[in-house]
């Protein structure tokens, strides 16, 4: 008698508690073992590069706010980037030095969710996650102390910030800079050796080099493949080359060095936080800049080494006050084109895993 | 001689017909164990979410009632006034009967567990043996209300449950066999009466598989596949709501409730204790054991579930058997020792073979970490 | 510091190896034919001292006259980058062939033009919407749209 066995169809659906936002993946199961995968997104398509084209250049910054709402600060300065690129605007020293800090505090905030929220996944019922929201309070109340928002900040404008910082700022980060290694080692301390973490997360859901040069995958996962690769350092942007920190990378690429990766990231973010407080300079917090700016005629494309990989901005204008095209490239997006390669062979409980160890944010990725 | 049976010798005594003196002692011992079942029940839901909380570096609930000792209870009122929802295309009676098992395997084993000296409903003479059989039911609740529920992850969370739960049977009995190797009577009374020190050390390794084992059982992290909320989304109750789910979830911890028992009364020598009355001391220890529960859950991950197979099958088995084995050779060397007043030598002797055959064990018996398939 | 090649030196290489593909060099872009765009991306991905391998970014710019599909290629290896754009002069039937064989990111950017610009990507594998739903009419990036 021939047992009849047929795959089974699961749609890991829009409501999950761990796709990070409205994703669905349908995946073809063999008992445990997933056969196929096919991601299917939209479910949060706003229509935002479509929304931009009707806006002033300056409108469009808190619609790049809510594009990964888990980083704002660095959607805004990818957008102002491409747009001084393309109005050749200068922006002073201070606002640079300001720009940095701003990104940096948001790059440790991004990567204690993205760490969070791995540990999450695997089971470890919140309290890793609970540790380390207790230190990104402190970033979002210092993001509140600058611009009164604490998730889409819609902080930084053409030509440098909207306004300088209050007098309790520098003081509030200078402490916290100081105190956070020993923070991150208290979380290395319950993760990093943990033998149930290390047997979930060693040798899962590797993605060779190659295959992630091939599939344009950026970020902390190209960094865990041995690509060493960083737009701070390859194509700083910026004042980027002023400041000393290294790259971390991987060598297995595996979930586990995505996560030393990140927590490596962490680290190297404070040295530069460290260095850009020291050397911030008095001044002017932005440039003038016209009311309804219009730039000349021409293209652009300007991007930035976001905490979730590299976020571009290609934008074309028309001379008129609104951009004529504005395509965002979205790191989160091109990083699901490896998502199919990574899960097959591997069961429903790792691709959970493998999935938040990616770290994408679905409102880059349906923008 | 139990309390229940001078109850009912009282009775006949003054002239209650005899079916009479039969039904309201039983009535009584029910009624008692219940409220003890529910007492302890809420004591424990109310230590799982404030420590839950004070390891995640927050109060826990606090709004409801002083300390938020209430909690529980409003829990239950909302619970209560929840909507059935059921899915018309589930089995209706296999969906129904699910919650009602996974309760009611819980409350029968309460019928054997000594809390003193005399107070228990019965002094069966093959107690433990019951108790491994009743416990076995909760898996057939697993797989009904998985299957019943139609719904492709239930049915994944019950397969996965019941291979789980099946396997880490063995172990279980295993351990529990080198007890009654010492004991020498299936009678949990008797066994707590046979221990001079508690025979969590002179059992060291049989306590670890225990304890493994019984977490696993009882779907506690970092064994809770079956309810993995991050993968499966609660797995095999996803289709329950209103009162049947808050059935599982008393269900849950009245399995918590009577393994601590069951945990103390092997192994924490039972009601034995210095100063304060005996009913304490086992309130107390079944605390601590649920503590250690605790504790595991708010710290570890999720193991999954080949490296759970592997875990049972490849480290725990074999480990039971050498425990198995050592006992039953140290029993025997004892006959002729008379260790009866002067345990100590065995004590030492065996933490060291613990010791030593978990470091060897898990060096060599399994590996975990990796594991794709060739698709 | 990526150096961003100018656009006549690309043309000139892709010139000598693929001739009348270039139809016009601007600062910092070069455009070419649709029907060549999968030699020259072969071309700029195999010879030895450009070697791109990296697909940054695909847009598709609806100029109403014409629709044109921008590429972003970068060397990872030489730390060099390159703007190549192609025309459509055909706004009812926009086809380009599909480079996902050549770069396995372009497997989701192509989908997004073609659900939001509607531009047909020929030998892509799997070219369907991905953001609306099946069977939506239109595509909404065209200037008119709405």
């Amino acid at each position: 008698m021939v047992l009849k066995a047929e795959p089974m169809l699961i749609s890991m659906g829009p409501h999950h508690p761990s796709t990070h936002g409205v994703f669905r993946m349908r995946l073809v199961l063999d008992g445990e073992v997933i056969i196929d995968a096919e991601p299917m997104v939209g479910y949060l398509h706003r229509g935002i590069e479509k929304l931009a084209e009707t806006r002033t250049y300056t409108q469009v910054i808190p619609l790049t706010d809510r594009l990964d709402y888990l980083g704002s600060m660095t959607n805004n300065w990818a957008y102002v980037l491409a747009v001084e690129k393309l109005a050749s605007i200068k922006v002073p020293e201070r606002a640079e030095y300001l720009r940095v800090i701003m990104g940096e505090l948001m790059r440790i905030s991004s990567h204690l969710m993205a760490v969070g929220f791995l540990g999450n996944e695997l089971g470890c019922t919140f309290t890793p996650l609970l540790y380390m929201f207790r230190e990104r309070e402190k970033i979002m109340d210092f993001f509140e102390m600058v611009c009164g928002q604490r998730l889409t900040y819609n902080y930084m404008r053409i030509g440098g910030l909207s306004h300088d910082i209050p007098e309790e700022f520098l003081p509030a980060v200078k402490k916290f800079v100081a105190e956070m290694p020993h923070y991150i080692d208290e979380y290395e301390q319950l993760l990093s050796e943990n033998e149930i973490f290390l047997a979930r997360t060693k040798g899962v859901g590797i993605l060779p080099q190659e295959l992630a040069i091939s599939s344009s995958v950026t970020g902390p996962v190209l960094r865990a493949s041995g690509m060493r690769w960083d737009l701070r350092k390859a194509d700083p942007y910026s004042i980027y080359d002023r400041f000393e920190f290294d790259i971390p990378t991987g060598k297995v690429s595996d979930v586990y060095d995505r996560y030393l990766v990140r927590i490596q990231e962490m680290r190297q973010s404070v040295r530069i936080l460290e260095q850009a407080i020291k050397q911030l300079p008095p001044g002017e917090a932005r440039a003038k800049v016209p009311l309804l700016l219009r730039p000349p005629v021409g293209e652009a494309y300007a991007h930035i080494e976001a905490p979730k990989g590299e976020l571009g901005f290609y934008l074309v204008s028309d001379g008129s006050i609104a951009p004529y095209r504005c395509r965002i490239r979205a790191p989160s997006f091109t990083n699901i084109t490896a998502l199919r390669d990574m899960l097959i062979g591997w069961k429903i409980a790792d691709a959970v895993v493998i999935f938040g160890s990616i770290d994408i944010v679905l409102g880059e990725v349906d923008r | 001689m139990g309390l229940l049976a001078h109850f009912q010798k009282w009775l006949t005594e003054n002239g209650v017909p005899h079916w009479a003196s039969y039904v309201v002692p039983a009535l009584a011992g029910i009624i008692v164990a219940l409220l003890f079942l529910f007492a302890m029940i809420i004591v424990f839901i109310y230590l799982e979410r404030r420590g839950l909380g004070r390891f995640q570096i927050r109060p826990g609930p606090n709004r409801a009632g002083p300390f938020g000792i209430l909690q529980a209870f409003a829990d239950f009122i909302k619970v209560l006034t929840k909507e059935d929802i059921t899915p018309t295309a589930a089995d209706m009676p296999v969906h129904f009967l699910a919650p009602v098992v996974a309760f009611f395997s819980a409350i029968m084993i309460l019928a054997v567990i000594p809390i003193q000296r005399n107070a228990f409903i019965t002094n069966l003479n093959i107690g433990i043996l019951y108790v491994s059989a009743i416990s076995s039911l909760g898996v057939i609740a697993i797989f009904m209300a998985g299957f019943g529920s139609c719904n492709k992850y239930s049915l994944i969370a019950a397969m996965r449950g019941v291979a789980q739960l099946i396997s880490y049977e063995v172990p279980v009995l295993l351990a529990i066999a080198g007890v009654l190797l010492i004991s020498g009577s299936l009678a949990m009374r008797d066994i707590v009466s046979s221990q001079n020190i508690p025979f969590i050390l002179l059992q060291p390794l049989g306590f670890l598989i225990f304890f493994a084992g019984v977490a696993s059982e009882l779907n506690r992290s970092p064994f809770d596949l079956m309810e993995a909320e991050s993968e499966i989304i609660t797995g095999y109750h996803i289709e329950y709501s209103g009162m049947k789910f808050a059935l599982f979830y008393l269900g849950e911890y009245g399995h918590m409730v009577v393994a601590s028992a069951v945990m103390t009364t092997l192994y924490l020598s039972g009601w034995k204790g210095p100063v304060l009355p005996a009913a304490l001391w086992f309130i107390i220890k079944m605390i601590l054991v649920f503590l250690v529960f605790l504790w595991l859950r708010a710290t570890m991950p999720r193991i999954r579930v080949d490296q759970l197979m592997s875990l049972a099958w490849k480290f725990l088995l074999p480990l039971g058997l050498l425990n198995l084995f050592i006992t039953a050779a140290e029993v025997l060397w004892q006959d002729n020792m008379g260790w009866k007043q002067f345990p100590w030598p065995f004590v030492f002797l065996n933490l060291g073979l613990a010791a030593i055959f978990i470091i060897i064990g898990s060096k060599l018996l399994f590996k975990t970490g990796g594991g794709r398939v060739e698709v | 510091m990526t150096v961003a090649l100018s656009g006549k030196e690309i043309a000139s290489k892709i010139g000598e190896a693929i001739p009348q593909a270039v139809i016009s060099v601007a600062d910092m872009s070069v455009t070419v034919k649709s029907e060549q765009l999968f030699q020259v991306a072969k071309l700029l991905k195999e010879t030895p001292r450009l070697e791109f391998d990296f697909l940054v970014n695909i847009s598709g710019v609806d100029y109403l006259d014409y629709i044109e599909v921008v590429y972003h290629l970068v060397s990872l290896k030489h730390n060099h980058s390159l703007v190549l754009k192609t025309v459509c002069p055909d706004r009812d039937n926009p086809v380009v062939p599909s480079v996902v064989s050549l770069w396995r990111g372009a497997d989701f950017l192509e989908r997004e033009e073609y659900d939001l610009v509607g531009v047909r990507f020929e030998g892509h594998p799997n070219l369907k919407r991905i953001y609306l739903w099946e069977g939506f009419q239109g595509h909404p990036l065209r200037r008119d749209y709405l």
